[in-house]
């Protein structure tokens, strides 16, 4: 018998493995000697916990702060600003990922956009452009590129089809940003309260584990690499506990089924032929400097930014000053504590980033939190 | 609500009912809307209407034909009402192929038959191409009803919740056909007439609460709807509600929950404890009900909501499905 898909999953959400994990925990717990507060950096992870009630399980002196890992929910109003211009110029088509449509800017939601006439899409591969572009000839697609490490290169893939097959219709708006850079933003704030990390695993299978290396040798602050399902999340919760009990300081890797130290380098050269460190604004951590992948300039004739700059809005949106995001991504507010949380900020009308997609910690407080 | 029309507010959700509730039943308010049940009760008639578009037409399990008739028929009949009249109107683009016109018509055919109703009235409109996608079908039923009082207003801490089938199969079909998944499986539509289900519970003398096919908004929907219409909390164990491999899958590789996706066979029965083993045991007799189950109870713990438990002890609120239907990221 072949390898069938539940066999990727079903394992990894065994009740009984969960329940002994719970119990683990809950022993060596005990033996800690404070509370410490750990940080999921990423949306996946935050959708896992949420999902799975994996709060429900762990002991008092075991939190968690949930971090600012979703591409849509850190993305500035002024560059979803950028995608609903860009969406309602003649014989532009708008492609994008998912989520990324409801997310209102300045002048709507690109949902919007496309209700008003504009021809907005979603599509699950960057790749997928190839086809709406050689159904549509006469229509410039521009795809409005967003992710961490883990969907970089494909939108590098995509660049690399358009270049190597001479497509003249597909242009790119890129908004990449990368895992490390925000990790240190936060623990540089003296008042950040993050004990440790729980590190996404698809990012590690693309940039390895190596790019954590720094944050328990530099901060002193450990990380494990964590897969997505809950068997895997409480498995890497009771490393990190084990690793305070037992006064070690590492970068440890769960996922070890995908994850090794150097990570994909066919992807890494991929985007590196493509793409370069550039400073990046962050819906509700501001400016973070080397955080995003923009395009090389010797790609300008496909960046959309460069070529329809003369129309693009320039001027920086800043944050609601209700919206206390920043204070939930650094573990000093949880989102119960925002006065404007489920009342003006829902997730149909999301004011702050942690509330725009499923993936934002406020979005997953709103939608599975209130029995806890 | 926004100031144009969003594909949100089709979705079968909360954007759903918000348009409903602002512009429909503002405009047409009466008692008999505003019960809010699958299908209206006149003296002893049920009637009802539903539209239909669906791309692909023709898709695993099913066409838009078949489709037209199962909603109509299937609503009348989770009044506990025999399907007896329909009417069918199209709405059809110029240059649309006659020979797909009769498969429609086709499928139309046995599925009245299956449900012993007929089409006693239509309408046929043709539109210049780009004007509709491709058909359009409209059908209105009216049925007699067998068992009265069956409405979602009345489930009670008495009752306890079944789900026919294995639920998702017919949205996760329209999204694996859309994004030209192929998959070697035997995913399939559910799409099928419920009439023979529910006259076989009614038969054995079983007193139904409340029956909602859970069409658009899935699973989830429905026992939103119950839990607000009846002021009662429902709590579901998860791991109860049955959900076949294939559509799983589909779910895990784009991202979706099994109960917000839309299903044309399935429904879910509120019922009293006492006739909960007797119910299993009939719709065990058919073939596709191989995974009927009940799925949970209901208590006043949390009223207006719906509660699931997972298997290792913990629990969270199902909300009814909101915005349009999209993948996650990552």
């Amino acid at each position: 018998m072949g390898l069938e898909l539940k066999n990727l999953y079903d394992d990894f959400r065994d009740p009984d493995t969960i329940k002994a994990y719970a119990a683990i925990i809950a022993e060596d717990a005990k033996k800690l000697t404070h509370p410490i507060n750990i940080m999921e950096v990423c949306g996946g992870h935050t959708h896992t916990i949420m999902k799975y009630g994996v709060l429900q399980l762990l002991p008092s002196n075991i939190r968690f702060v949930h971090g600012p890992g979703c591409p849509v929910c850190i993305m500035p109003k002024e560059r979803i600003d950028h995608a609903y211009v860009l969406s309602q110029q003649p014989n532009v088509i708008l492609v994008t990922l998912g989520d990324m449509i409801k997310v209102p800017g300045s002048n709507g939601s690109l949902q919007d956009a496309r209700s008003k006439g504009a021809d907005v899409r979603f599509v699950y591969s960057p790749l997928d452009c190839l086809k709406i572009a050689q159904e549509n000839p006469d229509k410039t697609v521009i795809f409005f590129a967003i992710g961490f490490e883990t969907t970089t290169p494909m939108t590098a893939a995509l660049l690399d089809t358009v270049i190597r097959q001479d497509i003249q219709n597909i242009l790119l708006h890129v908004n990449h940003v990368t895992v490390p850079e925000p990790m240190r933003a936060l623990i540089s704030d003296e008042s950040c309260i993050i004990d440790a990390f729980l590190g996404p695993s698809h990012v590690s299978v693309i940039s390895g584990s190596k790019i954590y290396e720094e944050f328990p040798r530099d901060w002193g602050k450990p990380v494990v690499v964590s897969g997505f399902e809950p068997v895997d999340v409480m498995h890497s919760i009771s490393m990190i506990v084990k690793q305070f009990i037992e006064g070690r300081c590492e970068l440890e890797v769960e996922y070890k089924r995908a994850v090794s130290r150097e990570g994909n380098l066919k992807a890494q050269a991929l985007n590196d032929k493509y793409f370069h460190k550039v400073d990046f604004r962050w819906r509700g951590l501001g400016d973070i400097p080397q955080s995003g992948m923009g395009l090389k300039p010797e790609y300008d004739r496909y960046n959309a930014e460069k070529i329809y700059d003369a129309i693009l809005p320039k001027e920086e949106i800043n944050d609601h000053k209700l919206c206390i995001c920043g204070d939930i991504l650094k573990g000093k507010a949880s989102p119960p504590q925002c006065s404007i949380f489920g009342t003006a900020c829902k997730p149909t009308t999301p004011v702050g980033s942690c509330m725009v997609s499923s993936e934002g910690a406020c979005s997953a407080y709103y939608k599975y939190g209130n029995l806890v | 609500m926004t100031k144009t029309i969003t594909l949100a507010q089709g979705n079968g959700g909360e954007e759903n009912n918000t348009l409903i509730k602002k512009v429909f039943y503002k405009a047409f308010k009466n008692e008999i809307l505003e019960r809010s049940e699958d299908a209206a009760v006149i003296g002893n008639l049920a009637m009802t209407t539903d539209s239909f578009t669906v791309s692909p037409l023709f898709f695993a399990g099913a066409d838009i034909g078949k489709l037209a008739v199962c909603g109509t028929c299937n609503d009348l009949a989770m009044m506990g009402a025999q399907p007896k009249y329909l009417t069918c109107s199209v709405i059809i683009e110029e240059g649309f192929e006659v020979e797909s016109l009769e498969r429609i018509v086709e499928s139309m055919r046995k599925e009245l038959a299956i449900n012993g109703a007929v089409v006693v009235s239509g309408d046929t409109k043709v539109v210049p191409k780009g004007s509709v996608d491709k058909i359009f079908i409209n059908t209105t039923g009216l049925g007699e009803i067998v068992q009265a009082g069956i409405s979602s207003n009345n489930v009670s801490e008495e009752d306890v919740i079944l789900i026919n089938r294995d639920i998702g199969c017919h949205g996760a079909t329209i999204f694996a056909a859309r994004e030209g998944m192929e998959m070697s499986s035997t995913l399939k539509s559910d799409c099928n007439s419920l009439y023979p289900q529910v006259k076989a519970l009614m038969d054995a003398g079983i007193k139904i609460t409340a029956m909602r096919d859970a069409t658009r908004g899935g699973v989830a929907a429905v026992l939103n709807e119950w839990a607000r219409q009846s002021n009662v909390c429902i709590e579901v164990e998860e791991e109860k509600i049955p959900v076949s491999d294939e559509v799983k899958g589909i779910c895990e590789m784009l991202g979706f929950e099994a109960t917000a996706l839309a299903n044309e066979g399935t429904f879910v029965l509120a019922i009293h404890k006492d006739y909960a083993a007797k119910a299993l045991e009939i719709l065990g007799g058919f073939e596709v009900c191989a995974m009927a189950s009940v799925v949970g109870e209901v208590t006043q713990k949390y009223p207006q909501k719906v509660i699931l438990k997972s298997p290792w002890g913990t629990s969270r609120f199902l909300e009814t499905p909101n915005g349009e239907l999209l993948p996650r990221i990552c």
